[in-house]
């Protein structure tokens, strides 16, 4: 296990195209991180995010948290789910901070594409001392129950992938 | 006790739990990001909430409805407030008998706007007092802090909230209200009050000024700010968003959070004031605070002017503390949004870019016609505006331009407050013709497709009242109308577009074809209302 979440604020980015999912792997993080106790803020911009443009979440976690937004350059984690947002979002990243994209996850190893965001999530989660069971209840919390089997086996993948 | 239940709500969310909460009884408004949710989830929640087709619609009927003694909500973006502003200014004369509260959401950053007005502004100038939450808990609080104010002192309370504050999601712990329930509306004659003719407005003014004084002493005393305290040397005046980076970016610095910035405790500013060596304000957007407390006569420091554009941060609010004025970096630049693939506005740019058309537009998805491959808008100000631009232009150019301006608006656009300016067109015709096209989508699309008149369904996507836009349109006396969806026949469309140019008359083209993304929503509220129709 990785990070130990003390005092310290955690905080995580992540980011894709519009329609990929990526607001809602941050509303499972977050939600995940209210189950631990601790202070928990997401922000994100809405508005343009279903015309197809780049869309980024900021999900932050510690004991007390005052800005919403990560600040710049000092993300310990960019979540990235698609290949070609990596490098316009790498600004996000403080230096020896944790990047996860697409590649972490083996070829062919999930049964629909539409569930990486959730596999991502799953190699965040092997890094964060968030018990997975809140994982597991957050993923069922946020998304529509015929969904569940799939991204909780999309999940399995991603945190025992190697980041 | 059981302790509350900690819910992670966005601020928009909050301020409808609140609405729900504070018992307000009717919410209306205009969708427009980021205020948008706010109605949706009051719904949600059981509240009766409804669209109405512009934000001047919606501020009128919430004070009709908080004339009758009920609590009414109205919400809007920080430029539906412009529209809503001709009510909003004499409702601060009228005051209300039950309460009213009016949200207005800023958008610092442009995130999906075309100014950044701030809109404290309008507090200051209607005269109505204002509060502004820093996360979702003070939007919670405030607003039925907002509603027990207004039922109190009788007066209109603009809660004000910037994108940051509605769309971020933090904690909040739903304290139900301890506001009194609401009363039964009933009607009680008070034309004194209500009737704004000069005889009764002159004493509604000093009225109005009489319960500022009274809501500042109120502010003085009990007013929702806090002062947390440093280490002396630095001291911060904030509120709103800024609050929360200045607590992170300076932790030593004694702040002080104003939640009640208007009218302001200028005594508590001045105590605050005193017991710190340096002082300084930091607030997204213009210079609010630091021109009201110099007024006042209160030394403070004021940031640089770069950042009075955009939205504030913890790395900017750094550099404002360090007096940095050294170029910033920008972000490099992501994806921009475009039409979606296979989006119906896609056929109508394509011919008027074929078509070589002077394109008058307007505020929706179809703004994106601007960006490439297109390159097919020319003029975007304000809601409504494609109609009546086009029409300023028509009148002004050479026959060989004019006859090329074409006004292009969306369904929900045109309701709003396309309407007038096709009575402007009816009335006072260009000598060479012109050609409006409603780009009809069968939803609000760009705010995350709503309902709307035209579409015949509530809020709530229930059956509701429709408007016929052919028809509202023919009896305007338009005769050259021709509705069809452009996407069946892309080369017939261009045509039709290119006669109706070289006609010289007024003519109009509904291009109708549903929104892609909202296709299965539509298909499946319509099946939801057959069926409660047979059940």
């Amino acid at each position: 296990m990785g990070e130990v979440i003390n005092a310290k604020v955690t905080n995580i980015v992540v980011a894709g195209l519009g329609g990929q999912g990526a607001l809602k792997a941050s509303d499972i993080v977050a939600d995940a991180a209210v189950r631990t106790g601790l202070d928990v803020k997401k922000s994100e911009v809405h508005g343009m995010s279903q015309r197809g443009g780049s869309v980024s979440s900021d999900v932050r976690l510690g004991a007390r948290v005052f800005s919403p937004m990560v600040p710049p350059g000092e993300a310990d984690f960019l979540v990235v789910l698609s290949a070609d947002q990596v490098e316009v979002n790498r600004w996000q990243l403080r230096p020896g901070g944790t990047l996860i994209s697409p590649g972490v996850i083996p070829e062919n190893a999930l049964r629909s594409k539409r569930s990486l965001n959730v596999a991502l999530l799953g190699a965040l989660s092997a890094a964060l001392a968030i018990p997975v069971d809140h994982w597991h209840a957050a993923i069922r919390a946020q998304l529509p129950e015929k969904l569940h089997a799939a991204n909780l086996e999309a999940f399995a993948v991603g945190r025992s992938a190697r980041v | 006790m059981k302790s509350p239940e900690r819910l992670l709500l966005s601020g928009d969310e909050a301020v409808a739990l609140a609405a729900r909460d504070a018992g307000i009884a009717l919410g209306t408004g205009y969708p427009g990001t980021p205020s948008t949710e706010i109605l949706e989830r009051f719904a949600t929640l059981g509240g009766r909430a409804q669209w109405a087709p512009n934000e001047k619609v919606a501020m009128e009927v919430a004070i009709g409805a908080a004339f009758t003694g009920a609590r009414a909500l109205v919400t809007m973006k920080h430029v539906g407030l412009n529209v809503a502003a001709d009510p909003f200014f004499t409702a601060a004369y009228t005051g209300v008998s039950g309460a009213l509260l009016i949200v207005s959401a800023d958008d610092p950053g442009m995130a999906s706007s075309q100014n950044e007005q701030d809109n404290r502004r309008y507090a200051v100038a209607a005269g109505i007092p204002m509060l502004e939450p820093s996360d979702s808990q003070e939007a919670y609080d405030f607003a039925v802090l907002a509603v027990d104010l207004s039922a109190r002192w009788k007066i209109p309370v603009l809660l004000r909230m910037t994108t940051r504050v509605c769309h971020s999601k933090t904690l909040v712990e739903a304290r139900r209200s301890t506001a009194q329930p609401a009363p039964e509306p009933f009607f009680e004659r008070d034309v004194a009050a209500r009737v704004m003719i000069p005889a009764y407005a002159r004493p509604a003014h000093r009225k109005l000024r009489r319960k500022l004084e009274d809501l500042a002493a109120w502010n003085e005393a009990e007013g929702p700010n806090q002062v947390s305290s440093g280490d002396g040397k630095l001291g911060v005046i904030a509120s709103g968003i800024s609050y929360m980076h200045v607590r992170e970016a300076a932790p030593q610095a004694a702040v002080l959070k104003l939640g009640m910035t208007h009218p302001l405790p200028i005594r508590k500013v001045r105590e605050f004031a005193a017991t710190v060596e340096r002082l300084l304000v930091i607030e997204e957007g213009d210079p609010y605070l630091v021109e009201s407390l110099r007024a006042a006569g209160i030394a403070v420091e004021s940031a640089p002017g770069m950042y009075r554009f955009g939205e504030l941060n913890v790395g900017r609010v750094r550099r404002i503390l360090a007096n940095d004025v050294t170029p910033e970096a920008a972000p490099p630049p992501g994806q921009p949004p475009e039409l979606c693939p296979g989006c119906p506005h896609r056929t109508v740019f394509t011919a008027l870019r074929n078509l070589d058309c002077i394109v008058a537009g307007d505020i929706g998805c179809y703004t994106l016609g601007v960006l490439p491959p297109f390159n097919a808008l020319d003029t975007c100000v304000c809601m409504g505006a494609g109609i009546t631009i086009g029409l300023g232009m028509r009148h002004m150019l050479p026959p060989e331009q004019a006859r090329r301006v074409v006004s292009v608006i969306g369904d929900s656009t045109f309701i709003h407050s396309g309407i007038t300016g096709l009575v402007e067109m009816v009335y006072n015709p260009p000598s060479t013709g012109h050609l409006v096209i409603i780009l009809d989508n069968g939803t609000t699309a760009m705010t995350g497709m709503q309902e709307h008149p035209g579409t015949g369904r509530s809020l709530d996507h229930h059956r509701a009242g429709k408007v016929i836009i052919e028809d509202l349109v023919r009896a305007l006396g338009i005769h050259n109308i021709r509705v069809l969806d452009p996407t069946r026949d892309p080369a017939a469309f261009q045509h039709l577009v290119a006669e109706s140019l070289a006609s010289g008359e007024l003519s109009l083209i509904i291009a109708r074809r549903d929104c892609l993304l909202a296709t299965s929503k539509i298909k499946s509220y319509e099946i939801a209302i057959q069926e409660a129709c047979l059940g």
